[in-house]
């Protein structure tokens, strides 16, 4: 490098830094430019009946997304009801009970299973429950996305858990409280921040999710009919009508991608602000 | 009285004792869902893998009506798309990931951060929607006019402009996997210890050769684990890609063509298979796509494990 003359390296400092600073513009430029579209499609297509009324055939003008929303959010409850138990308890295996190598083994499977491209969950969901039961369903379509969202919950749970302080475990044993009370009475409220980031970050992650619920959840034009029946979902709803050659219907697409954002986004921020920690 | 109160007696010690294997019983579950998964995925493609055998993984034709099936150009489109990708996301997300962890200011760093991040909570479908209505036309005008009137002797840039196809499905799967790598690789380098970086100022070099030498060697692992992570990503990424990549099925080196990836396939026509060997065989689809990021998802965690490790034991 002796040879190099200065003001080259100099320049090539420059360059090289500016380079830097422009690709991490360009990556905020291209979520401007997605958010942007977004809003201003999603905004000049919602309307009232949007939110009010049922989809319309191919077609026939009007109609709206009111039971994929009812959908959206009967399919993300019950991912969060069947992968809240499962997750939190994982951690609290991890986090306060088991050895080292069990806990790797399943951190590891809980990171893996994360890793797990959407739609091979889906292609299970509908191996293990829709031919089984001869029927697309929206349990189907829960358990898939609580599949999704266990190592989700699981692994913010043990992080969080692991975060309060062994004086505070050993204060509650020493006041002679069992270990299994002062898990649940000492150590949970302690790290319950953590523990809710986790599933709002869970939620934000499945109310998005599309691939996993083409053959499971399906679709439907009757509305919610209960849980052993087909259901639509706005992701979904989003899909089907975008690859449609109906211009009313890519309006309503629009709309419910704008309403999926406000949502999915919403969630992500409010985590943030409140815990300041990161999803990936 | 305080008997009851302070949980002593027989149900405490014995709920002591159930607890934790009641929470085993949990943790293990993702352990069995994690078998389970590849186990039903075996049993379900397995009339395929009889019929098919070796041929499934090369053969070239998909014919329902016949029920000929043969993975090679969905497999081929998997992999082309997600190279495509990481080209294009490498060089952004790793000159982001050094802004954000060696140059940018205290005050940017953290709201640069989190808008990188929300990109990467978008739903796959929104960036698919985008995608259709916003990139594929500019795709198909000025990107592939250009290119393939400029660089059009180069096999990858011939045939007309659809506009859908691998390279609009490699822009959208780059987009959606440079903030992953970008957050993964800026955590890689903020667990360089400054002693390095200053050793290497000290000796007079420039911020950029401080950089280049010094602190990209120093995380390499890390670096790669997150690249790995993001074809990972990128191989398994299923609406955004089917919703710009056109469904076509052929092996073809341009980049024009419309196409298929395996996860693309599976979502549009699994809810139509109707025959029994249709369905295995695209189960067989989804049982290769599982094995592949499973692999690729194995060596990344490694990588990006054993630099966590390294940065704890320093800690």
């Amino acid at each position: 490098m002796a040879d190099t003359g200065y003001g080259r390296r100099k320049l090539i400092n420059r360059t090289m830094l500016s380079l830097c600073a422009i690709a991490a513009g360009l990556s905020i430029i291209v979520l401007a430019l997605i958010l942007g579209y977004t809003l201003v499609q999603g905004i000049s297509s919602l309307d009232i009946d949007f939110l009010m009324q049922a989809a319309k055939p191919m077609g026939e003008a009007g109609g709206g997304m009111r039971d994929e929303i009812f959908g959206t959010l009967i399919l993300v409850t019950l991912g969060t009801l069947i992968s809240l138990p499962v997750g939190l308890m994982a951690g609290i295996f991890v986090a306060e009970f088991a050895g080292p190598r069990i806990a790797t083994a399943v951190q590891f499977s809980a990171d893996i299973l994360a890793g797990v491209p959407s739609i091979v969950v889906g292609v299970f969901a509908y191996a293990v429950l829709v031919r089984p039961m001869h029927s697309y369903s929206a349990l189907s379509a829960g358990v898939a996305l609580a599949v999704i969202m266990i190592p989700i919950v699981a692994r913010t749970a043990e992080e969080s858990l692991r975060l309060v302080p062994n004086f505070q475990r050993e204060a509650a044993l020493a006041l002679g409280i069992t270990r299994w009370r002062a898990i649940i009475g000492v150590i949970i409220p302690g790290a319950l921040t953590g523990i809710v980031t986790g599933v709002m970050l869970g939620v934000a992650r499945i109310a998005g999710e599309t691939a996993p619920l083409i053959f499971t959840a399906l679709g439907s034009q009757f509305g919610v009919q209960g849980l052993l029946k087909p259901i639509g979902a706005l992701p979904l709803q989003i899909y089907r009508y975008a690859m449609s050659p109906d211009p009313d219907w890519h309006k309503q697409a629009w709309a419910a991608a704008f309403l999926l954002m406000l949502l999915v986004l919403g969630i992500s921020i409010l985590v943030r602000v409140v815990s300041r920690r990161r999803s990936i | 009285m305080l008997k009851n109160s302070s949980g002593f007696g027989r149900s405490g010690h014995l709920a002591d004792k159930i607890f934790p294997r009641l929470t085993m019983v949990f943790a293990l579950l993702i352990v069995v869902l994690l078998a389970g998964i590849l186990i039903v995925l075996n049993i379900d493609a397995f009339p395929a893998i009889r019929k098919f055998w070796l041929s499934f993984l090369v053969s070239t034709s998909w014919d329902p009506v016949k029920e000929q099936f043969g993975a090679l150009p969905a497999i081929y489109g998997t992999l082309l798309s997600s190279l495509l990708a990481l080209v294009i996301a490498v060089p952004v997300s790793l000159g982001a990931a050094i802004f954000l962890s060696e140059l940018s200011p205290r005050w940017l760093k953290g709201p640069a951060s989190l808008l990188i991040e929300l990109l990467a909570a978008i739903p796959s479908v929104i960036i698919g929607l985008w995608g259709l209505f916003v990139l594929v036309p500019v795709v198909r005008n000025p990107i592939e006019s250009w290119l393939g009137s400029k660089l059009g002797f180069l096999p990858f840039f011939q045939g007309p402009p659809f506009g859908v196809g691998f390279l609009a499905a490699g822009i959208i799967l780059a987009i959606m996997i440079i903030p992953i790598i970008t957050a993964l690789s800026r955590d890689a380098l903020s667990a360089v210890p400054n002693q390095q970086r200053e050793a290497m100022l000290a000796l007079g070099a420039t911020r950029w050769e401080t950089i280049r030498r010094t602190v990209l060697p120093y995380c390499r692992s890390g670096l790669i684990g997150a690249m790995i992570l993001g074809l990972g990503r990128a191989l398994g990424e299923t609406m955004a890609v089917t919703m710009v990549i056109g469904n076509g099925y052929k092996l073809t080196a341009s980049l024009f063509s419309p196409g298929t990836t395996i996860a693309s396939k599976i979502a549009a026509e699994f809810a139509e298979a109707d025959s029994q060997l249709f369905i295995a065989s695209l189960v067989e689809l989804a049982l290769v796509l599982f094995a592949v990021t499973l692999v690729v998802n194995v060596i990344a965690r490694l990588l990006v494990w054993r630099l966590t490790a390294v940065k704890e034991a320093r800690e």
